[in-house]
């Protein structure tokens, strides 16, 4: 059995093993990789989205059993210490030795640590791994206790450097970019366009500091600032270098493989080093005299050392490697293609330029005005996908070039065709090297039929993500070409989304299910659309779930959760988890009275189980009686807005949280959405509250509160994300309202807000837009809509007990007063349980 | 519960041996459903309005045993009547009892008649 060992378990060495397995037959390799990092390799591109989510699970390639399941010996934690390579064997840093018949080296890059005086104190970062960043987090957190005001610096003003720019505001830090060279992105931009995109980067509150060479990192022990020239110094708390990378050729250096002399291992077109046992792949490898530090050319490496391993010897790496980019994260629009400065002998420039919108765009055309050769677009990358298609596929420019740049003129002619004029062999994601004929093939074959296939079976998008929407454009064209329609219908009787159906309802003014099944729907409905059905009439009318009890699901029907032996709970309001001591005796002296198992909820209220569906309404007649209403828990609608105890006792406390907890609770309760609706307000960024864990999270903080939406706890936890900053009471409600009844207008049943949010074009971002820019002008009608809502709030347990004809509903035989003499009890600690289900 | 379970058979409407007289026709909701006790038995009756029709069958799913089908919504499959248990929505045809999201055993289904304003269902002991 051939021995293939991999150094390295980083982006590179993980794409290298899945290609491997797939060439190979199941068995016939023995394959062991060694990691240095303490896990399996993750999606480091990505790795910015750490510092929203802290879920390293999330960022992971494959899993750990990934590895094993495909016969995979993975050992993390263990650094190979030394090449033999004349015995074919390695050793590792514990001592062990290995040996392999083929040997890959996939160990990446370092971050370029330049050799300034002070780099060694405390506060000095590199940003490449989840450590990092974990140290970056826990450091600006300490900051942050000291001082409001904590600034970082970012040494180096590239690509990464921006990106961290962003980062270090996400801590809440002010973040400072220090340059060396005149120009922001100096391998990407020209000067006009660097200074475009510094305009807009200074507006979004990155500090930009351009032509500056630090001689040294003053601070006594710990960072406390930047010294450039003898009068001229910036105040840090923090310093994160992005200088660039260094190839990790130290173990090829000491066993005699041939390096270059800036460092990389030089391989030839099949990825082998001077020893042809050896190959070396990803960030390590000196090509072509070059480093490429992008993973797409990364992923071709370990294509091409795999197949060669397998003995496919004419696949092998291409001479010329596309190194165009696009910025990502920071909010503002920046791109690179092909070469972005053009000597003048090689062809002429388009350039537009708008300062005041911030707009720059170039590209470059070949003298016959033919070819496009490259070009750099900031501000409004939007045509970043079809210029780079057309420069990589060598396709035939406009008559008039100049459209490119500005558009067509006249009524809607577009410069660009649509992404179905590609060529087959046209690249779309580059990361996976997916052609456009591999996505509409796979449809037009019927192997795939939605967009979700297309990314399972092709892994395109998966990568750095910049195809994504064009291969939903391609995905959406290709099957309205095979007249197929693409929507989730609610079910058999209703051939419509949620939202179209919520639309429906509103315009055509229909009140009642029969008449919404009567005049758009057929059949006569099931136990998905009743309760769909349901919940549009609610947020429309705010009819509660009273109106038409059939329709509702059932727990909603009976106003409470149906337990395991179909007894129910009781949940009365507690807002923001504030209870008086003389109503939580009432809730004890009801719970003794009716025999009730009662708990504290994870929500912050109290859960009163076991109740016989014949005594509901006296339970809540004397719960009402003493000031509680429905707490909704069994609805699909608000929940709990969950508290912290704030500023009020709390000595770190920054605002009220129990206070504004409340009013954002009273003013929500009742309302019914998609799936059921969490909140909660902290009082300060320790999050007691778990705010960040719920649907919409309110946070103090100087000068106002953070507000965060679609998050959740549950089977898929997931951090809410920031919506806006340091904003005052009154607009949070403003903004919630908004956000709030666009989900429920426009989210599919049981779809909570963090997987809307998931399926939103263009995400939190697009989301900003709409609430706080309000840039579909539907701000003001959101918002009238909430208000009649909150305005016709009605406790529907109220409505309940007050009326004869509804309480007739809690009875469990209609032709006697006798109980279920089925349902058992048992005791349990003091308390009672129902009987345990015998599977 | 097995063996209560074993008390419900599917009974059809020419062995009917005594029609009970269960309720009146307003106390079952239009197009959904409640319980009646006849001796030890407890039988959902529903009320499917737009079907025009009336359907009885055990309370009892037979999923975790829990006396609930009358609490569930009703609605149609390809046009089939069919209740869902409330408590973990397996469904039922109203009209063969027959489990049709699942393989759980039938429910048993009872003959129903209104008359005179009154719900009667047939039962053959
Ligand atoms: C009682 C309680 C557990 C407890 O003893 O603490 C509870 C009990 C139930 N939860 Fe929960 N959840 C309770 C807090 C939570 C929390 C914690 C929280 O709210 O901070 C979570 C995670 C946070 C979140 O939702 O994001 C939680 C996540 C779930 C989920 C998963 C939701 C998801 O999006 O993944 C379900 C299932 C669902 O809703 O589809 C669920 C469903 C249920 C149901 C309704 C299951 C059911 O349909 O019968 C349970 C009903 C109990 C009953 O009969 O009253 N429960 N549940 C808590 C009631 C809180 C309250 O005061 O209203
Ligand atoms: C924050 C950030 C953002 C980025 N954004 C982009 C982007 O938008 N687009 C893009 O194309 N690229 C981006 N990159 C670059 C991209 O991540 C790299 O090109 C890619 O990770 C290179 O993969 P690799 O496997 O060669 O190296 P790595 O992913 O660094 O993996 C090498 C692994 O080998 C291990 N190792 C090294 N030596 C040894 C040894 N002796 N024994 C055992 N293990 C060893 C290392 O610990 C490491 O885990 C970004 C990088 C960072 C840090
Ligand atoms: S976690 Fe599961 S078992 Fe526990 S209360 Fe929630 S739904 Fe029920
Ligand atoms: S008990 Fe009826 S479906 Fe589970």
């Amino acid at each position: 059995m051939q021995r293939i060992v991999v150094i390295g378990n980083g982006m590179v060495g993980y794409k290298f093993c899945e290609k491997l397995v797939g060439l190979a037959k199941p068995g016939a390799l023995d394959i062991t990789v060694f990691g240095e990092e303490p896990r399996p390799a993750y999606d480091r591109v990505h790795l910015s989205a750490y510092f929203e989510n802290r879920d390293a699970g999330s960022l992971e390639l494959a899993p750990a059993s990934w590895y094993s399941d495909n016969g995979i010996a993975l050992i993390t934690n263990q650094y190979v210490s030394d090449i033999d390579k004349e015995n074919k064997t390695v050793q590792t840093k514990s001592g062990e030795t290995h040996t392999y018949d083929q040997l890959v080296l996939a160990t990446g890059s370092a971050p370029f640590v330049p050799p300034i005086q002070g780099v060694e104190k405390d506060g000095v970062f590199v940003y490449r791994t989840i450590e990092d960043l974990e140290g970056m987090m826990a450091y600006a957190e300490k900051i942050k206790d000291k001082k409001s005001n904590g600034k970082a610096a970012i040494l180096g003003g590239g690509l990464l450097g921006l990106e961290a720019g962003k980062a270090v505001m996400d801590m809440g830090l002010e973040p400072h970019v220090v340059e060396f060279a005149p120009k922001l992105m100096p391998r990407q931009l020209d000067a006009r366009s660097s200074k475009v995109l510094q305009l807009t980067l200074e507006s979004l509150g990155i500090h930009i500091h351009l032509s500056k060479t630090t001689n040294q990192i003053l601070g006594n022990g710990a960072i406390t600032g930047m010294e450039f020239g003898e009068d001229d110094k910036l105040d840090v708390d923090m310093l994160i270098i992005s200088a660039g990378i260094r190839p990790r050729d130290e173990l090829a250096k000491t066993c005699g493989l041939a390096t270059g002399t800036r460092g990389g291992i030089v391989v030839n077109h099949k990825m082998q080093t001077s020893d042809p046992s050896i190959y070396a792949i990803g960030e390590v490898a000196l090509y072509n005299q070059m480093i490429y530090g992008l993973v797409a050319p990364g992923y071709d490496m370990a294509k091409v050392a795999a197949n060669q391993i397998m003995g496919n010897t004419d696949e092998v790496m291409a001479n010329d490697i596309d190194m165009s980019t696009k910025l990502k994260l920071i909010g503002v629009d920046v791109a690179s293609f092909g070469s972005p400065f053009m000597p003048a002998d090689k062809g002429h420039s388009i350039i537009f330029e708008n300062k005041t919108k911030r707009l720059y765009k170039r590209i470059n055309v070949s003298h016959d005005g033919k070819t496009l050769l490259g070009g750099i677009l900031v501000g409004d990358a939007g045509d970043y996908n079809m210029l780079h298609q057309m420069y990589l596929n060598g396709m035939a420019l406009p008559e008039n070039a100049e459209e490119l740049v500005v558009g067509a003129r006249g009524e809607g002619g577009a410069a660009f065709g649509s992404a179905m004029d590609l060529p087959d062999t046209a690249q779309i994601c580059s990361c996976e090297s997916v052609s456009k004929g591999d996505i509409c093939n796979s449809l037009l074959n019927e192997e795939s039929s939605t967009l979700k296939d297309i990314v399972s079976c092709t892994k395109a998008t998966t990568g750095c993500g910049g195809c994504k929407p064009m291969v939903v454009d391609l995905v959406n064209e290709t099957l309205k070409s095979m007249g197929k329609v693409v929507k989730e219908v609610i079910c058999e009787h209703f051939q419509y989304t949620r939202a179209e159906l919520y639309d429906i309802v509103r315009v055509k003014g229909i009140t009642s299910y029969d008449e919404a099944l009567d005049t758009v729907g057929k059949g006569d409905g099931c136990e998905v659309c009743k309760p769909a059905l349901a919940s549009i009439f609610a947020t429309i009318y705010n009819d509660t779930a009273n109106k038409e009890a059939v329709i509702q699901d059932s727990n909603d029907r009976f106003l409470a959760n149906i337990q395991r032996n179909g007894s129910y709970s009781v949940v009365p309001r507690i807002p923001g988890g504030e209870i008086t001591p003389e109503k939580l005796i009432v809730l004890g002296q009801v719970a003794k009275k009716y025999d009730l198992y009662t708990k504290i909820t994870g929500g912050q209220r109290i859960d009163l189980f076991g109740a016989e569906l014949n005594d509901l309404p006296a339970i809540w007649q004397e719960l009402i009686a003493a000031g509680f209403e429905s707490g909704h828990a069994y609805g699909k609608a608000l929940r709990t807005v969950k508290s912290c105890v704030g500023s009020t006792w709390c000595r770190y406390g920054m605002d009220e949280s129990v206070s504004f907890a409340i009013e954002l609770e009273e003013r929500y309760k009742g309302l019914r959405s998609p799936h059921k609706l969490k909140g909660g307000v902290s009082g300060c960024i320790r999050e007691c509250a778990e705010a960040r864990g719920k649907d919409f999270g309110v946070i103090a903080v100087e000068g106002g509160w953070n507000l965060y939406v679609c998050g959740n706890g549950g089977a898929k936890p997931k951090h809410a994300l920031l919506l806006a900053e340091q904003i005052d009471n009154k607009t949070v409600i403003k903004y919630l309202d908004r956000f709030l009844m666009y989900y429920i207008r426009t989210a599919a049943p049981l779809m909570r807000t963090a997987a809307w949010l998931e399926k939103l074009e263009g995400g939190i971002e697009q989301l900003k837009r709409i609430v706080v820019e309000d840039s579909l002008r539907l701000g003001d009608e959101l918002e009238l809509q909430m208000q009649a809502l909150v305005d016709r709030y009605e406790c529907e347990w109220k409505q309940a007990v007050e009326n004869d004809e509804i309480r007739k509903r809690f009875q469990h035989f209609v032709n006697t007063e006798d109980r279920d003499d089925n349902m058992v009890f048992v005791p349990m600690r003091e308390q009672k349980m129902p009987e345990a289900w015998a599977t | 519960m097995e063996a209560v379970l074993a008390t419900y058979q599917s009974t059809d409407t020419s062995a009917v041996t005594t029609w009970f007289k269960a309720c009146t026709v307003k106390s079952i909701p239009e197009n959904g459903g409640a319980c009646v006790k006849y001796k030890d038995k407890q039988i959902a009756i529903f009320n499917f309005v737009r079907k025009n029709v009336w359907y009885a069958c055990q309370n009892l799913c037979p999923h975790k045993m829990e006396m609930v089908l009358s609490r569930g919504m009703i609605g149609d499959a390809d046009g089939i009547a069919k209740v869902a248990c409330p408590l973990h929505k397996k469904t039922f045809s109203l009209e063969s009892g027959e489990n049709l999201n699942g393989d759980l055993p039938a429910i048993a289904t009872y003959p129903i008649k209104i008359e005179d304003g009154f719900v009667y269902l047939g039962f053959s002991e």
